[in-house]
């Protein structure tokens, strides 16, 4: 399984904070977002933000970044602490 | 140290437990962000500050080792709040040592430039008119860049 996690404004925007999705080898960050949108539909314009940002267990990453069987893979929007 | 919190911090006291690290110490630089009563143009009543348990900590401290890299420090303490804020709390505090004066006031900024552009924070403003999330600034990513 794959575990994500979504937070701040797109976790609002999408009504979910985390949820589960089966893997399948080979996986990326772009295929679980793309498996995210064939589920949910309408997920596409939030997740197909320029500025959504990922992260695979807890490291940023680009979107080409291999997923394995349970990692966590965050999606979140541009940081705005300090 | 790192530390998130929702509780508020007392800087004489975390300078006082920096200090106490070493008699190496020749220079502590400090940071404290507050949170501002105006934003954009508009008055904000109050702040909700999100962030990525676990994730957080580790790129705060992915900063400090490269911070660490960078300049020779002999200590730091770095603490965040999370949660419930209102205009004038204290949000975060970097503190940084040193034997000379060059190396902390450095690492000090760069740690927040950092900070603000790469830990998973998340600032959602409470406004007369309703709840809006903070948009990420470029001048950040900018300050960031030139590291």
């Amino acid at each position: 399984m794959i575990n994500i996690l979504f937070f701040a404004s797109l976790r609002e925007k999408l009504n979910c904070a985390e949820m589960t999705l089966p893997f399948t080898a080979p996986c990326s960050a772009q295929d679980v977002l793309q498996q995210l949108i064939s589920l949910h539909p309408d997920w596409k314009d939030a997740l197909n933000g320029p500025r959504l940002l990922v992260a695979v267990n807890q490291e940023m990453a680009q979107l080409n970044a291999i997923v394995q069987d349970d990692d966590e893979v965050a999606f979140y929007p541009p940081v705005t602490g300090g | 140290m790192i530390h998130i919190q929702t509780a508020d911090f007392n800087l004489q006291d975390e300078y006082t437990a920096l200090r106490e690290q070493s008699n190496g110490i020749g220079a502590i630089c400090s940071f404290v962000g507050l949170m501002r009563d105006f934003n954009d143009g508009s008055r904000v009543q109050g702040m909700f500050l999100e962030h990525y348990p676990g994730m957080t900590e580790k790129s705060l401290q992915k900063i400090v080792d490269e911070a660490m890299q960078r300049w020779p420090l002999i200590g730091y303490r770095i603490i965040h709040r999370v949660g419930p804020l209102l205009p004038n709390d204290q949000i975060v505090l970097v503190l940084v040592a040193s034997a000379h004066r060059q190396a902390a006031f450095a690492a000090c900024e760069f740690m927040m430039d950092f900070l603000k552009t790469r830990a998973p924070f998340w600032k959602k403003e409470l406004s007369a008119t309703g709840e809006k999330w903070v948009d990420a600034k470029t001048s950040d990513g900018d300050a960031a860049s030139r590291w």
